[in-house]
């Protein structure tokens, strides 16, 4: 559909002589050209009379684009890439949402934090198909035609890596801007099938206890998913944020399970197989497990804690001056809703109860907000989320003290940035 | 108490009212359009990759260790080093008893709790750059190969789709599964 359009307007197609373009097409319209000239004539006047106009008022602006861009102002809003491997494998790693930029509740699905294993397979939806088997009366497979065509929910949630401020656990507070740190979330609203559907569909047997999830990724990713999610809110998404998703984010079809660790939401989903118990993938025994203090190491810790951050400010901006700036920052629980987020200005003192924009929306992100008067002394700003089944976000000795030196998973203590004298705000671990 | 007469009035109301409905909006509650598509034993066999601790999908074939190193040198050791040491990819021997140290090392030998999961990664997975490419006899030698490297077989075990499953890990029994949800 979307070439046939192309070929109607070609011109559009090409952004750098839009403007030229749409200036023929504008000369070509007799009617046009009689309002153009006018308008001309108007711009000249005003320039005559000396009013005030920066150069873009008094130019015909650019023509119509078929995929909107920011910008070009914007450009340094992106996302931050990590690489694991370096150049060896330069689609496994993350990327990190620029959350330091963002404000409110959604992210643009063009800075949606990505963790991938193998990077993005190109995958063609006419030839890509999921197979639900296993313990299951009828093993089926869905074309992505048919998944298009069942009945479909809509609903808003994150999706945070588990190794999501993983970073904050370096022997020293880096100095970067904290997306680098704590962005490997997002917040979008996805639409999708419920996983529900299909496994009535193929007929679960009692014994079913465990789904596994595979990828159509050349890692085949695949996690084992406990059968009560599945049945619970399991998506099979299909769309984010009113379009196909993104082939970062699984295109043509992901897995997505609302509040769980972002990596059981297994994309490009090629397979599910009903099974008695856990397949122990390598995803979830030699990573995504847990070390603890004795040794062993937790498996199968699926929900992601109640967690805060303070966006901005944050670690490498600069307050220019005393005086009044809003704090602002992104809260979530993969338990539900967020029922508080606190403030502190001094390392944890004291606290103060923040404004929240989105709690209504359980393992949704939560926006809040905070009028803060910096005086010009040295403060320390902390953030802190309480949940709706009470969890509060964690300090970070009383999280630390957990696990063994080798954990990098599930970090959700509390965040603190430095304001120093000179307004510079810097990393720090309290 | 309806008459006859009201019955067959409801009657004709009834037919008139289903007459539109098959052109209606309508709301079949708890009724899914059953849209996929039935498939054969032999089509999901062809798909199924994964392998579970008991060893169920093993393919046919076999390797050891003395096969597998020259598949190692091959394939993995441009990112695994030299005897599994690691760097730039993750190091796949040593570290056993280091997990409840200050400076846990962990690898396939000291942290992985099965040899099924070598197995099902390495065929899914790798080499990195060029995924199942391996036959399944390459796949169980390098399997043996790393296992043997760990110590945990002799150069010249042969690993099947029988063998493979009685390995024990060292770090068999060291995890706790927190599913379903422990109280903390």
């Amino acid at each position: 559909m979307r070439n046939k359009k192309e070929r109607h307007d070609k011109p559009d197609t090409k952004p750098d002589n839009a403007a030229a373009g749409s200036r023929r097409r504008f000369l070509k319209q007799g009617a046009a050209l009689v309002t153009g000239a006018a308008a001309a004539g108007l711009a000249q006047r005003v320039a005559a009379q000396g009013l005030a106009g920066q150069p873009w008022e008094r130019v015909y602006g650019a023509a119509f684009t078929r995929y909107g861009q920011p910008s070009r102002f914007e450009q340094p809003v992106m996302r931050h890439i990590r690489l694991r491997y370096g150049d060896l494998a330069p689609g496994s790693g993350v990327a990190l949402a620029p959350i330091e930029s963002l404000e409110g509740i959604i992210t643009p699905s063009s800075l949606h934090n990505i963790r991938s294993h193998s990077g993005t397979p190109d995958i063609d939806p006419k030839q890509h198909q999921l197979l639900l088997h296993g313990l299951v009366a009828r093993p089926l497979t869905f074309s992505m035609e048919s998944l298009w065509r069942y009945p479909m929910t809509t609903r808003t949630v994150f999706l945070e890596c588990s190794g999501n401020s993983g970073s904050a656990l370096a022997p020293e507070p880096m100095q970067v801007p904290a997306g680098v740190i704590h962005g490997n979330i997002a917040c979008s609203e996805w639409t999708g099938v419920p996983l529900r559907m299909l496994l009535e569909e193929a007929g679960l047997q009692p014994q079913a206890k465990w789904l596994l999830a595979e990828g159509a990724d050349s890692a085949h990713m695949s996690r084992s998913i406990p059968i009560e999610k599945a049945l619970d809110d399991a998506m099979i998404a299909l769309f984010q944020n009113g379009e196909r998703l993104r082939p970062e984010q699984g295109y043509p079809v992901r897995l997505l399970l609302p509040g769980w660790e972002g990596n059981t939401s297994v994309k490009w989903l090629r397979r599910l197989k009903a099974t008695e118990g856990p397949t122990h993938t390598k995803d979830e025994t030699s990573k995504y497990t847990d070390p603890l203090p004795d040794g062993r190491a937790l498996q199968f810790t699926f929900e992601m804690g109640v967690k805060s951050v303070i966006t901005r400010p944050s670690s490498t901006m600069t307050l220019p001056r005393p005086g009044f700036y809003e704090i602002s920052g992104i809260a979530w629980s993969g338990a539900g809703r967020i029922r508080r987020v606190e403030v502190s200005a001094d390392g944890g003192a004291t606290w103060v109860d923040a404004a929240l924009t989105g709690q209504e929306r359980a393992k949704c992100l939560v926006r809040f907000r905070l009028p803060w008067e910096w005086t010009g002394q040295a403060a320390v700003l902390q953030s802190r989320a309480t949940d709706e089944k009470g969890q509060v976000q964690p300090v970070r000795k009383a999280w630390l003290a957990q696990y063994s030196p080798a954990m990098s998973y599930h970090n959700n203590s509390i965040v603190s940035w430095a304001v120093g004298a000179d307004g510079s705000v810097k990393n720090v671990y309290v | 108490m309806f008459t006859s007469k009201q019955i067959h009035i409801v009657g004709i109301v009834v037919i008139a009212a289903a007459a539109l409905a098959a052109c209606a909006v309508q709301s079949p509650a708890g009724k899914p359009p059953a849209l996929g598509t039935a498939v054969s034993a032999e089509e999901v066999a062809r798909w199924d990759i994964s392998i579970p601790p008991s060893g169920a999908g093993l393919p046919k074939g076999s390797g050891s260790a003395r096969q597998g190193l020259k598949v190692y040198e091959e394939k993995c050791q441009y990112c695994h080093g030299v005897k599994g040491a690691g760097k730039p990819a993750d190091a796949l021997a040593g570290g056993i008893g280091s997990l409840a140290t200050a400076k846990p090392v962990r690898t396939v030998g000291s942290y992985w709790p099965y040899a099924t999961t070598l197995f099902d990664y390495t065929r899914r997975a790798m080499p990195i750059t060029n995924p199942l490419s391996l036959t399944d006899d390459e796949v169980y030698a390098v399997t043996a190969y790393v296992l043997f490297l760990n110590g945990i077989v002799g150069e010249d075990t042969q690993m099947n789709a029988q063998s493979l499953p009685l390995v024990k890990m060292p770090n068999r029994d060291g995890f706790i599964s927190d599913w379903p949800v422990r109280p903390r």
